[in-house]
């Protein structure tokens, strides 16, 4: 087996012990590169049919194109979406302009926090990578969260020889992330490999292109040139770059990634 | 892709955090910046910048100055592809030791020069032959420290063989170098002639392909989306042909692979390592836990292990062995604490046993020494916490 299809096994592997140990199993989309490859790798474990729901979490500041790469692929993929807003912070006028901190905890967070009170869910596919964030590389393919979405990074538990968190406290429910031991560029080889639609804010227009895709007012494109997959790859083969250095949370406060995702930020 | 995790182990403070920290700072590896922010915030924090704290990201960690979980960092040099592990030291974290660990291909064990063996360096050791990792890279860190004496570096070097050669450990190297000063990581030191960098060293371990041999495919799932009854699950050992003649154990059952399924496209053979979707020729009743194999495996109750207590020893766990789990009990020949590697009377938390499993339901399986992937377990508490962590002997 070659090194991609390693990764894919592993995954899928992974995939389908969340399926077969938690109940209100469902995948957190947000129609970037990565959580798309988590998306196709599902199809894949279940032979093209998604046995569970497909949730988006809305800040109504996404990308128009990424609203409509989400219709379209929800469409042709009958995926069963779940499109979670949190009203109340809406109606208040909650944005970017208040604090990006509070942006981001609003909007995400506590949106997602209604969203799996309101359909029940016990699990939660995420596609996040070790590679991303120092922060991420503590993370374990399973990890529970408590119902204020603490992470107890101090205090996890053991995972090895693929045996999996499986018992969950009352008010728990579990991070299930799939993608840990992929690598940015490792994600772009695979979309070249399997043709995988992806959305076009990440190739170059105009001498710049986005690495990271999130909200628009949050999000900067890096100076690329990287028209289409096989100059992303060759950039990322070179580059150092951070990947997430165009993201507002990451870079604000010294520990703002660190504070977000101890309060249950994905 | 040559690509290779490596997991670097030893005693709390012997230096894995700043030999990591130089790896990546020596091999260029850090992304633009990094290294600013870091000392921007070392500054503003009142510390002295020190390569540890590249790895040591969190807050926390930076206040305490020890790691408390494993980080997975990525590096390339030459033309390999590296992950490494940060392994924590201090005896609190010793789950996070294991997580790490048990993903690597090879070790690097650090030891620091000044203070020599500690408990951590032969508890790791045990746990590195535990998981099955065979190629060890020794680094005698904090050359600097004892003034690039020699005689030390040979005093040390000679102890961990013997305890490496006990554990049936391979040692690949032994290195003596400076991660604070940068001698012998990826730049040769001018104070030593050791004949290699750690890098070097690194770069000369094979890369291992799995064993073909015989097929075991433990079933993960069944589905029934459609008119298919699709046996999910992953190829442990061996490959999988359609058509061929299989064995369904513990149950005994006999038949042949009807189809080999995929998402898109029908295939012809399942690889090891392969996570894929089979139909089988009749309508057998088979759950999660039954493993396809050709010929009769071993499918026993009692079996000899060797394990280990990550946390407190319970009287009735419940073992976990690829898919398949039952309750059991362990009865105990013989105690050893793993940091003395010295036998003892009761069981505890660290403790290595070399004893017996009595498991409620038949578990199939191989020797570890046989088949890796299929002669291991996990022993599991009531609130699903992992508390050991054992091999099959017999």
């Amino acid at each position: 087996m070659d090194y991609l299809s390693e990764l894919e096994s592993k995954s899928i592997y992974i995939i389908r012990e969340a399926y077969y140990k938690h109940n209100n199993l469902a995948l957190l989309w947000s129609m970037g590169k990565d959580s798309t490859v988590l998306l196709w790798l599902c199809r894949k474990a279940f032979f093209g049919k998604i046995p569970f729901p497909i949730i988006h979490i809305d800040t109504t500041h996404k990308f128009p194109d990424m609203y409509k790469f989400r219709d379209e692929r929800a469409k042709e993929w009958g995926l069963k979406l779940i499109v979670g807003k949190n009203e109340e912070a809406l109606a208040k006028r909650i944005g970017p302009d208040k604090g990006k901190f509070e942006c981001c905890n609003s909007l995400k967070t506590e949106a997602l926090k209604q969203v799996i009170e309101k359909e029940g869910i016990q699990a939660l596919l995420l596609g996040i990578r070790r590679d991303e964030h120092g922060i991420r590389a503590k993370e374990r393919y399973f990890s529970p969260r408590n119902k204020e979405f603490k992470w107890d990074y101090k205090n996890q538990g053991t995972e090895m020889w693929d045996q999996y968190k499986e018992k969950l406290k009352e008010d728990q429910h579990i991070r299930i992330h799939p993608l840990l031991h992929w690598r940015e560029v490792d994600i772009w080889r695979y979309i070249k490999k399997e043709n995988i639609p992806i959305i076009g804010l990440y190739f170059a227009k105009e001498g710049r292109r986005y690495r990271s895709i999130g909200c628009v007012p949050c999000c900067s494109p890096m100076l690329s040139d990287a028209k289409n997959i096989d100059q992303i790859i060759k950039e990322l083969e070179t580059t150092k770059e951070a990947e997430r250095k165009g993201r507002a949370q990451d870079k604000e406060k010294a520990y703002m990634m660190q504070k977000l995702r101890a309060m249950g930020y994905m | 892709m040559n690509q290779k995790n490596l997991v670097i182990v030893g005693h709390v403070d012997h230096g894995k955090s700043t030999l990591i920290g130089r790896i990546l700072f020596d091999a260029k590896s850090l992304p633009e910046g990094f290294i600013e922010q870091i000392k921007k915030t070392c500054e503003e924090l009142g510390k002295e910048m020190e390569f540890g704290f590249i790895l040591d990201s969190l807050e926390e960690e930076r206040k305490q100055g020890i790691t408390i979980d494993t980080t997975q960092i990525f590096f390339k040099w030459k033309k390999r592809d590296y992950t490494i592990i940060d392994a924590p030291g201090h005896v609190e974290f010793i789950r996070n030791m294991i997580t790490g660990a048990s993903q690597a291909d090879a070790a690097i064990l650090i030891v620091d020069a000044k203070r020599g063996i500690e408990e951590q360096t032969k508890r790791h050791s045990y746990i590195l032959s535990l998981l099955g990792i065979k190629k060890i890279v020794v680094v005698i860190n904090k050359m600097d420290l004892v003034n690039w004496d020699v005689s030390i570096y040979e005093k040390i070097k000679k102890e961990l063989e013997e305890i490496l050669k006990k554990l049936n450990l391979e040692v690949h190297s032994i290195i003596p170098v400076s991660a604070k000063d940068g001698d012998n990581v990826v730049n040769k030191s001018k104070r030593i002639d050791s004949g290699e960098t750690l890098l070097e060293s690194l770069d000369r371990i094979g890369i291992e392909e799995g064993e073909k041999g015989k097929l075991r495919f433990p079933v993960q799932d069944v589905y029934k989306f459609d008119e298919r009854r699709i046996l999910v699950g992953r190829v442990e050992s061996g490959e999988m042909q359609k058509g061929e003649e299989v064995l369904l154990q513990p149950s005994g059952k006999k038949t042949k692979i009807k189809s080999i399924e995929n998402w898109s496209n029908k295939k012809e053979k399942l690889d090891l390592g392969e996570s894929g979707g089979i139909v089988l020729e009749e309508p057998l009743f088979v759950e999660r836990g039954e493993v396809i194999t050709r010929e009769p495996i071993k499918i026993k109750k009692i079996f000899k292990v060797n394990l280990f207590w990550i946390s407190s020893p319970e009287s009735n766990p419940i073992l976990k062995l690829t898919t398949q789990e039952s309750r059991c009990k362990i009865k105990a020949n013989k105690i050893i604490n793993s940091s003395t590697l010295e036998e003892k009377d009761t069981q505890e938390i660290n403790d290595i046993v070399q004893g017996e499993v009595k498991c409620e339901k038949e578990i199939v399986f191989d020797d570890f020494s046989e088949i890796p992937n299929m002669g291991r377990f996990i022993l599991e508490n009531e609130e699903g916490e992992t508390i050991g962590a054992g091999i099959i002997t017999d």
